[in-house]
């Protein structure tokens, strides 16, 4: 690891303006992404601005039909909120399986979504669920954020504060995790809403995706046995030592039917 | 002063707590990267990006300039200071009589690397974190050259060259068995099962990374090596007479704690020996220590074996001959003990428990463009355990026979047994143990087991393995007749304090095993005296013995029975000084619970008393009995050992996703006489967990052009404790003959015993839906790929 200077902002605004002042400065939220990053020399920042704990990202509340989290918020806190559990059950859920609990206790919603880790959680949630990133500057909808491999609509200066998730009917994520890292090599998000089923897929590609054929399948039929037949193109997925192409498209039926599955089990 | 004066409890068999957790529960180890000495400098090693390169130049001014670095040293100053190649313990010779290929093994590479993460230079500098920015500016110019990752591969017409003395990259062409009598069982059998099996290669991944200080005084003119090793004399052995050309009483090896090795620190490697050579330089002591991506691809790698065979056999399943072939790959270079790991530790074990008359070995050692394969826990014996338990359930498939019953039929039950392979096996009951492990593993309830599984949409599979190893390595001149360039045996010195309480000094070297405490209780009762009477010392040959360190669960049956043999001579001692202060004749005291008495008396004296005596002889046999009471033995050791034992796996499978969850594992085993029945059982269930890793999960993978894919956790998968359900082992102690102590050895039994096991209950579970194949590691897309029919992705072997 190389020296930085370290920062501890005082606001989103002095965040803002620290990280424009430095020569490559990067934020650090809970940590869990960038400091292995660091530690490896994949990434030499010459200023680091904390926005640990600012009051401005916190929070957990429900406005209007959406449950608005904070993008400060700790993965633990959102398995254990007993407003996101009342609220969107799945999406507890989702956050109690992310990484280990070090990486629960620390890592933050918005820092995952702003590393935009091809295997992360999520991602996948963001997508089925509808939601809105919300920044110092704007709100950008889940289907426009992911952009590629470890890139999103971002621009370099531009802090996430919170993530509007709309109230689904039921929802379900259903993971297959890499037994060496435990990060997905398929999550699959599914969400019955009044408008239809979406479904979102986190580590099958370069970043998370939706999958229309299926949300249309499961929004005439809402069944595991609706997506049984389904072809499943292999196109654009990930195709490495850890899981083929071919397992991963498998795998997308699979964990969605299992998505599907569970979401009925608490229907 | 206190002197001992009552016997205390015998402690052999029972389940003493650990003297060595203590420190390493609190905290309070001591490694040898947590060793700080006055001007320690810190180096990092330069390692090469490519499988298979030309060094055309390097560039190290800038990295020499940089701040804080006092040098940066490439293959060229090696060979300027003329220092030795890294040697091989072993010298094999070919069929034909020729000595294998012995390619050099240089601590720094001048002009070619020969794998990903070979090493290129040296940088050495007051801090690691400056060391590793200077090394960043290091340049070197490299022409790249085709490479070969794979054994097979590298036999094939055309395949890219290692080294130009090794044509057709062969380092060795061995065999041993007698070729016409498998011929000629061949001819008369009722059915030939065939079979070919990959052992997959495995990274060693102790939880202690490598680690070495060299510390050269010039006032003594001696050097001091602290390195994380299994094995302090050998080391000081090969890098001094070898490599630095050091005189051996100038020269000290301390190995102190050492967190774990399963082989992979048994050997010498180039990092010792730059920590001395470039400590002499600069006067002043330097540390190296492996980060856990350099541990991937610098520690001595696993297995790595392509084995194919065919089983003679009559009508009614009795093995009448078998022929094996290995391609076993030895890597770029030849590690210390490489080249006996696919021979003597494995082709000798292809009888088994098993009574087959004619075997015959042929071995092909191959270099590649890979990291180093050498000894893992088991070495070669997990292998050969591997193909037979695999071939054995398939001659039963074949022949429409109960597996159990095709073992039961062929098992050996006669002692000793001199097997086709070289071996004389002592003892063993294997009826026993497959018994013992049917009824703990309630065989009798399995159809229920199957059907209650199938009912949730599973499927569940049980699979056995009855197997034997060699182990307590080894008798000198066998071993030498076979090419070792060593010795062996094993060393104790017990040095009995004049208050009675004792020190024992071993050759042994313990890094995970429990030797404080195994050791202390077996001198305990043999002399009388409380485990905490008695202090293990090991690791630095400063103060112990010449030994030959751990390894080959060898350290009880082998460094034991020197300890044991050590304090018979304390004993015969301290009769006759007991005979002196009792006045009585010698032949009249006897020894028994820590006193020397006068038979048929009630006269007597303590084992404390007699120790006071001799180191304060003022009424002592001074004429015939030199005064103190120190005694050292050798032991070297009249045979191998032979744990046996069956593993019972019951495993189930998730058809959906082609996961495989390990439900129930039995360990029924026999290796001798027990002396700490908690440690045996940890030392179960870490090889039992080792051993299952290897079938399900670890699988270090090279890509085409011998890039190494699988160079962090982020894809080598290491088995958890999560992974596993309750282990049960028990044994049915059958003591070994030829060693005073009746030990076999236990450290290696869960890791060769289990993985054919495992992979017999995964087929057995997919039988049902026309499987009759699938390698190790059986992944879940491995197995979902057998389900499904779809081709399966090439593995490197």
């Amino acid at each position: 690891m190389r020296d930085f200077q370290f920062h501890r902002a005082s606001s989103v605004a002095d965040a803002v303006a620290k990280l424009r002042a430095a020569p490559s400065g990067k934020l650090l939220a809970g940590g869990h992404s960038l400091l292995p990053v660091l530690k490896l020399d994949m990434a030499a920042p010459s200023d680091l601005i904390s926005i640990a704990d600012l009051p401005e990202l916190s929070g957990i509340v429900v406005e209007n039909r959406e449950l608005v989290i904070g993008a400060g918020t700790r993965h633990a806190e959102v398995a254990t909120s007993s407003i996101v559990r009342q609220a969107i059950p799945g999406l507890a859920a989702l956050a109690s399986h992310i990484g280990d609990a070090q990486v629960r206790n620390r890592g933050t919603l918005g820092g995952s979504l702003a590393h935009a880790d091809p295997s992360a959680d999520y991602p996948a949630a963001i997508l089925a669920l509808g939601a809105t990133v919300v920044t110092d500057r704007r709100r950008i909808a889940a289907d426009a954020f992911f952009t590629g491999l470890f890139e999103t609509a971002l621009a370099s200066d531009e802090i996430i504060t919170s993530v509007r998730f709309p109230i689904p009917t039921v929802c379900a994520y259903a993971k297959f995790a890499s037994h060496a890292s435990k990060y997905a090599l398929v999550g699959v998000m599914v969400a019955k809403a009044g408008n239809g089923v979406r479904v979102g897929v986190t580590g099958a590609g370069a970043c998370a995706f939706r999958l229309p054929a299926f949300e249309a399948a499961l929004s005439a039929h809402f069944s595991p046995a609706a997506l049984s037949s389904l072809p499943v193109s292999t196109d654009n997925l990930n195709d490495t030592v850890e899981a083929s192409a071919a397992y991963r498209a498998h795998l997308m039926t699979v964990m969605a039917g299992r998505a599907v599955a569970a979401c009925l089990s608490v229907a | 002063m206190t002197i001992a004066a009552q016997s205390p409890p015998k402690v052999v068999g029972t389940a003493v707590l650990r003297k060595e957790d203590r420190r390493f529960l609190t905290g309070v180890g001591r490694y040898t990267d947590d060793i700080q000495l006055p001007g320690l400098l810190h180096g990092v090693v330069l390692r090469s990006p490519h499988a298979h390169a030309k060094i055309v130049s390097i560039d190290v001014r800038a990295a020499a300039a940089a701040p804080g670095v006092l040098a940066v040293y490439t293959g060229q100053d090696v060979a300027k200071d003329k220092v030795g190649g890294l040697p091989c313990g072993w010298l094999l010779k070919n069929k034909d009589g020729s000595p294998m290929v012995e390619p050099p093994h240089p601590i720094l590479v001048a002009d070619v690397v020969r794998h990903v993460g070979d090493q290129v230079a040296f940088v050495v500098a007051e801090t690691r974190e400056k060391a590793k920015a200077a090394m960043q500016l290091i340049e070197v110019e490299y022409e790249t050259l085709p490479a070969v990752a794979s054994a097979t591969k590298a036999r094939q017409p055309g395949a890219a060259q290692v080294w130009p003395q090794a044509p057709g990259n062969l380092c060795y062409d061995w065999e041993l068995g007698d070729r016409a009598a498998v011929a000629a069982a061949k001819q008369r059998a009722h059915k030939v099962i065939e079979i070919e099996v990959y052992n997959n290669r495995v990274i060693p991944n102790a939880m202690e990374p490598r680690s070495a200080i060299g510390h050269y005084e010039p006032g003594t003119d001696s050097y001091t090596l602290y390195t994380s090793s299994q094995n302090p004399h050998l080391i000081r052995l090969l890098m001094g007479a070898f490599v630095l050309g050091l005189p051996e009483h100038k020269l000290r090896v301390f190995a102190p704690d050492v967190g774990g090795g399963f082989g992979s620190k048994i050997y010498h490697y180039a990092e010792e020996a730059l920590v001395v050579w470039a400590s002499r330089k600069l006067r002043r002591p330097i540390k190296w220590t492996a980060e856990r991506s350099e541990a991937f691809m610098s520690d001595a790698h696993g297995r790595d074996m392509t084995m194919r065979a065919e089983l003679s056999v009559d009508k009614d399943g009795r093995f009448l001959g078998l022929y094996v072939h290995n391609t076993a790959n030895m890597g770029a270079y030849l590690s210390t003990f490489a080249p006996a790991i696919p021979t003597y530790l494995s082709a000798t074990l292809m009888s088994g428990c098993y009574t087959t008359p004619a075997i015959h070995v042929e071995v092909k050692a191959v270099f590649t463009h890979t990291v180093p394969v050498d000894a893992y826990r088991g070495a070669g014996r997990p292998e050969a355990a591997y193909l037979l338990e695999r071939l054995v359930d398939k001659a039963a498939r074949e022949l429409g026979m109960d597996r159990l019953e095709i073992r039961r039929k062929n098992f050996i039950t006669q002692f000793p047994y001199k097997t086709p392979v070289a071996l004389e096996y002592d003892t063993g009951d294997y009826h026993a143990t497959l018994d013992m492990a049917l009824r703990a593993g309630d065989y009798a309830g399995y159809p229920a087991r199957k059907a209650e599984s199938q009912a949730r949409g599973k499927l569940r599979g049980i699979g056995f393995s009855t197997y034997v190893e060699a182990c307590g390595i080894a008798p000198s001149a066998l071993v030498g007749q076979l090419g070792a360039r060593a010795a062996l045996y094993e060393a104790a010195t017990v040095r009995v304090h004049p208050t009675g309480s004792v020190t024992v000094m071993t050759g042994t070297h313990s890094h995970g095993q429990g030797h404080e405490t195994t050791f202390a209780q077996l001198l305990a009762d043999q002399l009388g005296l409380s485990v905490d009477q008695i202090e293990v010392v090991h690791g630095d040959t400063a103060k112990i013995p010449f030994g030959m360190g751990t390894y080959g669960s060898r350290s009880l049956a082998v460094g034991g029975s020197a300890i044991v043999k050590a304090a018979d001579k304390i004993i015969a001692k301290g009769k006759k000084i007991a005979a002196h202060l009792l006045e009585a004749a010698e032949a009249d005291i006897e020894f028994q619970h820590g006193k020397f008495s006068v038979v048929g008396t009630n006269r007597s004296k303590t084992f404390g008393e007699i120790a006071f005596a001799a180191y304060v002889p003022h009424n002592y046999p001074i004429e015939t009995v030199e005064p103190g009471l120190e005694e050292s033995a050798f032991y070297d050791p009249k045979n191998f050992t032979y744990p046996a034992g069956c593993h019972l796996i019951e495993v189930e499978i998730d058809p959906q996703t082609g996961v495989v969850r390990v439900d129930r594992v039995i360990a029924a085993d026999d290796v001798g006489t027990i002396i700490n029945p908690m440690i045996v059982d940890g030392q179960m269930h870490g090889g039992l967990a080792q051993g299952i890793g290897q079938a399900l999960y670890e699988e270090c993978l090279y890509d085409d052009s011998a890039q190494l894919l699988t160079g962090s956790y982020l894809n080598y998968t290491m088995p958890r404790a999560a992974d596993f359900p309750s282990f049960w082992v028990g044994n049915h102690v059958t003591s070994c003959m030829h060693n005073p102590i009746g030990a076999k050895g236990v450290g290696e039994v869960g890791a060769i015993g289990v993985p054919p096991a495992v992979i017999n209950a995964v087929l057995d579970a997919l039988a049902p839906l026309g499987v009759t194949d699938i390698d190790m590691p059986a992944t879940p897309e491995k197995v979902w790929r057998a389900l499904s029919a779809q081709p399966a992705t090439q593995a490197a072997r």
